[in-house]
């Protein structure tokens, strides 16, 4: 163990004080600063006004939306069809459309627009509605409450149900409103368009691991080739076991990544502060307000004053990042994070055996191309897939993909933000863990046998004969 | 007997590396391990460090079977070296001696001691890839045998360095010798055995062939056989009246002949002195010794030119 340990500070320690690491330290969070921040910038700069009609059938929300900068609410009486007519005749012009409804609480919206409503807009049309369905609710609950407390009220055996129904209505207060957006082409049909905060997570998350396995992959072979062609390998395996000093290298690269990805955020966080504390007006809207307010609509059953001032105010027009960390709240963070790093980590693993048994198969990088299709194909695959994976996160193909260990840390990502069944993704994780010592197995033997080979092309019916050669 | 290998077999698929090989190393000698190349020594070699394993057979180091505490035991020098191109001397030094098993701190003195005594201390904190090719061999030197192994196994250990560098090496390695270590020694160079090993074994296609103290091998390849000079001025043969004494061979040149003898074995070189000496004058007389190059070239040739060549 103490020489394993060696390995990986070596590996560690020679990876992280070259320069590259340190060029792709500083550039990587510089890039995707950028990425948060132009947005943001860009929409500063915006100038022209949107015009959204509202057709509000159930008459509770249409003057709770105040106009901006940004935004103007028109209110429209007609009927769904005269509405949309009107929309397609001019153009600018956005459709919102609240239906009514005879049993449910209206908890729907739905945009018609030939743009892409920004998630700004959303954000604020749903902000809006949940507060105010909110406010309802309580406003009921405390009807009951005031029922039940006078004396003239007899309900006889009601009293318990009228309990109960408060009780669920305790609980159902914080309120999730449905905002579905329909693009209308200009053919008049309608398209379902997706912007849901979930896809870029999920979408995101699967990219980063992609890229993980695929970088610090390919670092492992790269690694391993080196030791082969340096020739030191035969000094090292004269001290240690093949199996040792392979994963060694494992692990000390994914603790290279691993330091990387967090100097990433930890800068990127850094960066994105510091503009914000440069340039205050663009960023008008801090989250620790945003945190105030789900805080309130969570502490609402405690208050005595039912209405909480409204303070989703109109100009939170130009904060994307707010945004991003209102949608991330819609989504279950822990089991996100969690699976992140068991999908992110076990991923790797599974792939940089291999990497590196490629490593030992070869004499120099030129020769690896033969043997990387078989990683590289199940890999791009995926994160092909996992678009259609994204339309239909149920579907049976979706289902398959991240059940297989070499696709499930891709697909499964991109699925986990939809929710996915507790069973699956244990399921899912136990199959990726079983797949890891499964492919550890088979690329440690052609690693061992490999790494001592020199001046052979070799074929994958050479290395199906290597597995089984004895130790 | 520090190592002790039997009847090792290992086999690659259909190919057997190593069949039935058994050799004896006396503790506190030099081992020479022969053989062409692709007779099987590397694979025997990395059977002894534990690399590989043997499909059949033992190897018993030091009174015990051969297991992972015997590894900080012993030194490898492979025949394929090198080191990391882009790590500091020293650093991939105390990497490579803590492998082995020395602490941090135990490596750092060691080294250091070895690097003075190379008079290299101003390499310590160079990059690998300044340094020549016989620098390196020297850095190899030294993180072999830096933890001050009981067995250190050397192959080809003289190929890379020049004149100079290899006297100082085979310095170093016959002080180690007389420290109390044990060296097996893998070489194509019959010069070095015969200056250095004091028992071989020769391997020939996976097979041993011959094994034993050099000088008894030496003895048995003993041939009986006389070389003359003497001045010949007017070229005439030379003409002997004793059937038994063969000539091999006879030459002239700048009026000096060279006659080589092969005498029975009941005869000796006196006898051969007194028949010669009445009709020239002798000007250098000496025995043929067998040189080990020699005996590597005939037995190996004898010995494949007996079997049936392999498909």
């Amino acid at each position: 163990m103490n020489k394993i340990f060696l390995i990986i500070q070596r590996e560690y320690l020679t990876k992280v004080k070259k320069k590259s690491f340190i060029v792709m330290t500083i550039l990587g969070p510089i890039l995707m600063a950028s990425l948060f921040i132009l947005p943001v910038y860009l929409a500063s700069r915006q100038d022209d006004k949107q015009l959204v009609n509202v057709l509000d059938e159930t008459g509770l929300f249409f003057y709770k939306f105040e106009n901006n900068e940004n935004y103007t609410f028109v209110p429209v009486i007609s009927s769904l069809k005269e509405a949309k007519e009107t929309l397609a005749k001019q153009g600018e012009y956005m459709l919102l459309h609240i239906p009514a409804t005879q049993l449910n609480i209206p908890d729907n919206g739905v945009i018609y627009s030939d743009k892409q409503p920004t998630l700004n807009l959303k954000g604020y049309i749903s902000g809006v509605m949940s507060k105010e369905l909110e406010k309802q609710k309580l406003a009921a609950e405390i009807r009951n409450e005031i029922l039940r407390n006078t004396p003239g009220y007899t309900a006889g055996n009601d009293t318990t149900a009228v309990d109960l129904m408060s009780e669920t209505i305790l609980k159902n207060i914080k309120t999730d409103v449905k905002i579905t957006t329909y693009k209308t082409g200009s053919g008049g049909e309608e398209q379902k368009s997706f912007t849901e905060m979930t896809m870029v997570v999920g979408y995101f998350g699967s990219i980063m691991i992609y890229m993980f396995i695929f970088l610090f992959g390919a670092q492992v072979m790269r690694g391993v080739i080196e030791e082969k062609t340096s020739r030191i390998i035969e000094v090292i395996i004269s001290s240690v076991k093949p199996f040792q000093l392979m994963m060694g290298k494992i692990i000390g690269v994914a603790m290279v990544g691993l330091t990387q990805f967090l100097l990433w955020i930890a800068f990127t966080f850094i960066i994105i502060t510091a503009v914000q504390t440069a340039f205050p007006q663009q960023f008008k809207k801090t989250h620790t307000e945003q945190a105030q307010i789900t805080g309130k609509s969570v502490a609402l059953p405690n208050e005595t004053a039912p209405a909480a001032p409204n303070s989703i105010t109109a100009d939170t027009g130009n904060d994307d990042m707010n945004e991003i960390f209102e949608a991330f709240s819609s989504i279950n963070l822990p089991v996100m994070i969690v699976s992140f790093l068991f999908y992110f980590l076990f991923g790797y693993l599974l792939y940089a055996a291999l990497f590196a048994a490629i490593g030992a198969a070869v004499d120099n990088e030129t020769d690896t191309q033969q043997f990387m299709l078989p990683i590289t194909v199940p890999l791009i695959f995926s994160l092909v897939v996992a678009q259609t994976v994204i339309q239909n996160p149920e579907s049976p193909l979706a289902f398959w993909l991240s059940m297989i260990p070499l696709t499930s840390p891709v697909i499964m990502m991109v699925r986990i933000p939809f929710g996915v069944p507790t069973w699956e993704i244990l399921l899912s994780g136990g199959i990726l863990v079983i797949g890891f010592f499964g492919t550890t197995w088979l690329a440690a033997k052609i690693y061992r046998t490999g790494i001592l080979m020199y001046g052979k092309k070799s074929s994958y019916r050479e290395l199906w004969k290597w597995i089984w050669y004895k130790g | 007997m520090i190592l002790q290998a039997n009847s090792v077999t290992k086999k690659f698929g259909d190919f057997t590396a190593l069949n039935k090989v058994s050799i004896h190393v006396p503790e506190n000698s030099i081992f020479g391990l022969l053989g062409p190349n692709g007779a099987g020594k590397t694979t025997l070699i990395r059977i002894i460090n534990q690399i590989t394993g043997p499909d059949e057979g033992e190897v018993i180091f030091d009174g015990k079977k051969l297991n992972p505490d015997h590894i900080s035991m012993i030194g490898y020098l492979p025949e394929e070296r090198g080191l990391y191109k882009k790590m500091k001397v020293g650093e991939q030094a105390l990497y490579l001696a803590q492998l082995k098993g020395l602490s941090h701190h135990d490596a750092r003195l060691r080294l250091k001691k070895w690097f003075e005594k190379f008079e290299i201390q101003e390499w310590w904190d160079k990059k690998v890839e300044e340094l020549s090719k016989g620098m390196q061999q020297k850095v190899q030197f030294i993180v072999t045998v830096v933890h001050e192994p009981k067995l250190l196994i050397f192959d080809e250990p003289f190929s890379g360095f020049d004149p100079i560098n290899v006297n100082l090496l085979r310095d170093e390695i016959l002080e180690l010798r007389k420290n109390g270590s044990t060296i097996i020694f893998s070489t194509h160079n019959m010069a070095s055995v015969e200056e250095l090993c004091d028992n071989i074994a020769l391997i020939n296609k996976s097979v041993k062939i011959l094994d034993g103290p050099v000088k008894e091998i030496k003895r048995q390849y003993f041939t009986n056989s006389y070389q003359v000079q003497y001045r010949d001025f007017n070229g005439t043969p030379f003409q002997l009246n004793e059937p038994d004494f063969e000539i091999l061979n006879s030459t002239v040149e700048d009026e000096i002949r060279t006659v080589t003898f092969r005498l029975p074995s009941s005869k000796g070189p006196n006898d051969l002195l007194s028949a010669i000496l009445p009709y020239v004058n002798v000007i250098a007389f000496n025995e043929l010794i067998p040189s080990m190059n020699d005996i590597f070239i005939s037995t190996v040739n004898a010995v494949n030119g007996n079997q049936i060549p392999e498909a």
